[in-house]
């Protein structure tokens, strides 16, 4: 209906989140329980910058958001040379770029959070928070995979470790129960010699989801008929993050040449089941895990070989 | 729904406001404290026009709760200017002409002024890289880096 001269003017602003409560526990036992006694309406958060687009946009709807930032330790880097390095679960992606000690030992990290979003973003956006979305798409969880990070769990239990090998379930979905909370993610040291590598396919060259996501790490090994191993990790194109193996298990067999980096490539491009979206199709998307595949595999081999 | 009573300290002012547990920083200093400078794009963490500097570093205001900054130091770009001065890149986005309709302008001028906070020599790829969650409809951008280029000489 037209609005008429003396009708107030009623300001409607964009709609905003839906209602909760904003929940912030004192310890890491208070904040499991209170997740595990709500469970199915209560939702850990730490940046938010995943959970407040969906409720926002109606997919979640939980009554509780509880705020697990900062909880015991979980704000702290550290590195050993023995041990390796573990990232606090509330270490945002900005710290992360700029520790000096994963510029050191895990550049990989810090290259794929720097392809997340935005500098502004990133203040919010976590490590762990990317890995507990479980998007397909997660641009940082390839190098989590390749790095053989292990997340490290408070739930009403106590602490367990949970390889991401075995984490991920399906779209959005892990391993995680009621009252699960990720307190940080570790990875040991790199294997001598190693390279790695991420190339993020987007519409844009920075600022996008990833159409598709190639993660490539490899390392001398004697272990290996090739004398090398190459891990491989892909993004936004599978149900999850995808390891494929046969392509991993092509480089570590045969001699490395072009023709073996392309078999793999072939390989790695046969493992993947991607859906057509509105940032590319199904066709497209294996087609560029081929190429991107060869790209980074041959960048890595061009660091590694003897 | 709860409410959350909060201390907070915008651009030098201690605030004592109650907020509800869904209001957003963007929504407590647009609704709230009437500070309309930093303005509302998306809701969504894409356009940038709402940032503002929360305890030293630039963050979308629309993606942190009011909730979460009990305590926090926050800097909108009302608090760029003082006494009567204008900041080194409010001055040069001017004089470049970075600015059209200017809807972008504030949470441009926000992530400058942090990304010289924290690096004082910029080369134009870490301008860009710092700019890439600000989006422009009008300028097409090459006046907002000169002009972050040129405030960044200027400080120096
Ligand atoms: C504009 C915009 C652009 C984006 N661009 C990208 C991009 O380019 N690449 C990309 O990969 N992602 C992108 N994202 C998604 C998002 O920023 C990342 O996934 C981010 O890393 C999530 O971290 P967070 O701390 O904000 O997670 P949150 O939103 O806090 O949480 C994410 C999920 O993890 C769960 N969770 C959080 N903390 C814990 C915990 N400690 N224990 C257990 N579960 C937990 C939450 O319940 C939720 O399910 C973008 C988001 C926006 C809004
Ligand atoms: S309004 Fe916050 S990023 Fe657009
Ligand atoms: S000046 Fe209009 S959006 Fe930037």
């Amino acid at each position: 209906m037209p609005e008429t001269a003396g009708q107030t003017f009623i300001h409607t602003p964009t709609p905003g989140l839906p209602e909760f409560d904003y929940i912030k526990p004192a310890s890491l036992t208070a904040a499991s329980q209170f997740l595990a006694e709500h469970a199915g309406e209560a939702r850990p958060f730490m940046g938010g910058t995943d959970v407040f687009v969906r409720m926002r946009d109606g997919f979640w709807t939980e009554k509780y958001i509880v705020n697990v930032k900062g909880l015991d330790g979980m704000n702290d880097v550290t590195f050993d040379p023995t041990t390796g390095l573990t990232i606090g679960a509330s270490v945002n992606m900005n710290r992360l770029i700029a520790s000096l000690e994963v510029k050191e030992h895990y550049p990989l990290l810090a290259e794929a959070a720097h392809t997340v979003a935005s500098y502004q973003l990133r203040t919010r956006a976590t490590l762990v928070g990317n890995i507990c979305n479980a998007s397909p798409a997660g641009d940082t969880i390839g190098a989590c995979m390749v790095l053989d990070g292990t997340l490290h769990i408070h739930g009403v239990d106590g602490m367990r470790k949970e390889p991401l090998s075995t984490f991920f379930v399906g779209p959005g979905q892990t391993v995680l129960k009621p009252g699960d909370i990720a307190t940080a993610i570790t990875f040991p040291i790199p294997p001598a010699g190693y390279a790695a590598k991420y190339i993020k396919l987007g519409r844009n060259a920075i600022g996008d989801l990833a159409i598709v996501g190639v993660t490539a790490l490899g390392f001398p090994d004697r272990g290996a008929p090739s004398g090398y191993r190459v891990r491989l990790a892909l993004a936004s194109v599978a149900p999850i993050p995808l390891v494929p193996t046969q392509a991993e298990a092509i480089l570590a067999e045969k001699p490395i040449t072009e023709a073996t980096i392309n078999e793999a490539a072939q390989a790695a491009m046969d493992a993947s089941t991607p859906i057509d979206d509105v940032r590319g199709s199904a066709r497209y998307r294996k087609l560029m895990v081929k190429n991107l595949t060869r790209r980074a595999v041959t960048q890595v081999w061009e660091q590694i070989r003897e | 729904m709860a409410f959350h009573r909060i201390t907070l300290t915008v651009n030098g002012e201690i605030e004592l406001v109650d907020v509800p547990s869904n209001m957003t920083l963007l929504q407590l200093l647009r609704d709230k404290l009437v500070l309309t400078g930093t303005k509302n794009g998306c809701a969504a963490g894409e356009c940038g026009a709402c940032t503002v500097i929360l305890d030293g570093e630039p963050v979308n205001s629309c993606m942190v709760l009011a909730a979460e900054c009990d305590g926090a130091q926050v800097i909108t770009v009302e608090g760029l200017a003082h006494d009567g001065t204008l900041d080194p890149v409010q001055e040069t986005i001017i004089e470049q002409g970075g600015v059209q309709c200017g809807f972008c302008t504030p949470g441009i001028l926000i992530s400058a002024r942090a990304l010289l906070d924290r690096n004082v020599d910029p080369s134009d790829y870490e301008i860009r890289d710092a700019l890439v969650g600000n989006l422009c409809r009008c300028t097409g951008y090459l006046r907002i880096i000169d002009a972050v280029r040129e405030a960044a000489s200027r400080a120096s």
